[in-house]
């Protein structure tokens, strides 16, 4: 199953991410990405690596397991 | 090379490119040709005011696309020749040196260019909009000596923070009393220029200028009221305009961008679509034409436009909620809505603190929560576009952000 990454260094809480996959990330209180699961389904691929895209520090990606 | 359908995406930066990626995730299994004016690899542009301008990332960190990622993809890269015309009815992309590439669909994702300066000093004048420009910028901001910003908007802002935090004098000019005010209101705005003066950079807001002369090194700057500033290099911020003049004998309805319907589609020319700076789409839940130069904008409607190519039949109307950032100086600003459209607003924190965290939440026509502003609070920022796109009552926004703001900060675990 395709796993999520997020590089919480990079992130700038843009919150982007959260616009178009709430259900994958969110952010914390200081403004962090925080991922909502960690292994997706092939289904709901397009859509998480489309907000996975959105986020303006390239801080998420989607890989293969 | 792949039979089928073929879409060409004319413009490499960030609309261009992630559509091309979209239509990708949209299943779309045709050829995509991503032709770019500009031979460098697709880059993104926020950080040519900031980090990049700074030094502190390089031409890799604000890379979009890679060559390796454009294969995987299936993305053919047409780098460094401009699209010249588009011939809406032979349905075919006319390149500089008169090479034609035919499409079932075309994306124009040209996007804007920097407004050029209306005075004209021989040399050591400035715009940021390209890679190069922030390039010669960051060479001049090695000089010593003053740095005068023409504009006082979110890109002349930035420059101003990033000269200054290259240890430059700085001076902002813009006719405008306080010219973030256009966006946030006058009295938002008033919190934006004094940023500036706590950061030790002059301001000169509610003058115009006169003239630029001079060489790089040794300039001087005539203000509207006669006062004569000397700088070594001049940064003009003064706005960006659509590049849609290549389009101007396609046939194609052009004001001000590319007009487009509710799905991005050029106004009787169904196979051409628009994305980012360069369109201007129908807004079906503002009721009108709108262009928006912002990078989350491009991104989305990239998305939107890849999917109403990949699925012509079950066509997206595009109906965002306007989001920006901007970094300046200790502030880390967030804007969503159109606060510029409200009629009140509410302050939560105090915006002179040091290093302060607060939001403006702005009321809408219709009572809702219109929009919001936040420095250094992402949290507040998010809720908030969630409010703003669900509709929330503005009454109820207030509410939930003063909570906020009492919630003790606290970390939430990530899981492993
Ligand atoms: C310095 C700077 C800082 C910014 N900071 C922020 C920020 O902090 N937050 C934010 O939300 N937004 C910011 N923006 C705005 C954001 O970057 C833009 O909204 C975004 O780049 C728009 O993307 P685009 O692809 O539509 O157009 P553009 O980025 O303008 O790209 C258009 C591309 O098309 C190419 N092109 C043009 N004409 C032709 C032609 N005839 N043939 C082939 N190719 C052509 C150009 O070379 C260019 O690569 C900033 C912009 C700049 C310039
Ligand atoms: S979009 Fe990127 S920067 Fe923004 S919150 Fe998500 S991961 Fe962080």
């Amino acid at each position: 199953m395709p796993v999520l990454k997020a590089d919480f260094e990079a992130c700038q809480g843009y919150g982007n991410c959260l616009t178009g996959a709430p259900d994958a990330y969110d952010i914390d209180d200081d403004g962090v990405v925080v991922l909502l699961k960690q292994e997706i389904t092939d289904e709901e691929r397009p859509r998480i690596e489309e907000a996975a895209r959105s986020c303006p520090v390239s801080a998420l990606t989607v890989e293969d397991s | 090379m792949t039979e089928g359908p073929t879409v060409v995406v004319v413009g490499s930066s960030v609309g261009g490119v992630r559509t091309a990626q979209a239509l990708r995730s949209e299943g779309f299994d045709g050829r995509v040709v991503l032709v770019g004016e500009e031979a460098r690899l697709p880059y993104d542009k926020p950080p040519l005011s900031k980090q990049f301008l700074a030094g502190s990332w390089n031409a890799e960190r604000v890379t979009l696309l890679t060559e390796a990622a454009a294969d995987k993809a299936r993305i053919e890269l047409r780098l460094g020749v401009a699209a010249e015309r588009l011939d809406v009815a032979g349905r075919q992309v006319v390149l500089a040196g008169g090479e034609r590439l035919d499409y079932d669909a075309v994306v124009i994702a040209t996007g804007a260019a920097a407004r050029p300066s209306p005075w004209g000093a021989r040399s050591g004048m400035h715009v940021v909009r390209t890679m190069a420009d922030s390039e010669c910028l960051q060479v001049d901001l090695r000089r010593d000596g003053h740095v005068v910003v023409v504009g006082g908007g979110f890109i002349g802002a930035e420059v101003a923070a990033t000269a200054r935090s290259l240890g430059r004098d700085v001076t902002v000019v813009d006719p405008l009393p306080a010219p973030i005010g256009r966006v946030v209101g006058a009295e938002v705005g008033a919190h934006f220029a004094e940023l500036h003066r706590r950061h030790g950079v002059a301001t000169r807001f509610g003058t115009g200028v006169e003239s630029v002369e001079g060489d790089v090194g040794d300039l001087r700057v005539v203000l509207t009221d006669g006062t004569e500033l000397a700088a070594s290099t001049v940064v003009v911020g003064i706005g960006a305009s659509p590049n849609d003049g290549w389009l101007a004998d396609s046939g194609l309805l052009v004001e001000n961008g590319v007009v487009c319907d509710e799905f991005c589609r050029a106004v009787d020319a169904p196979a051409v679509h628009a994305v980012g700076d360069v369109a201007r789409w129908f807004h079906p839940d503002h009721g009108e034409h709108t262009r928006v130069e912002h990078w989350t904008n491009a991104v989305d409607q990239a998305v939107c436009v890849a999917h109403n190519i990949a699925h012509p039949d079950d066509l997206h109307a595009y109906r965002p909620v306007e989001y920006v950032w901007s970094d300046q100086y200790d502030w880390k600003i967030q804007i969503v809505g159109r606060p510029h459209r409200a009629t009140e607003h509410h302050l939560v924190g105090d915006p002179a603190a040091d290093k302060p965290r607060f939001a403006a939440l702005y009321r809408g026509r219709e009572g809702q929560l219109g929009a919001a502003v936040t420095v250094n609070w992402p949290k507040a920022l998010v809720t908030c576009r969630r409010l703003v796109t669900a509709g929330a009552a503005f009454g109820d926004a207030v509410t939930q952000i003063d909570a906020l703001a009492a919630a003790p900060a606290r970390t939430v675990a990530t899981p492993a």
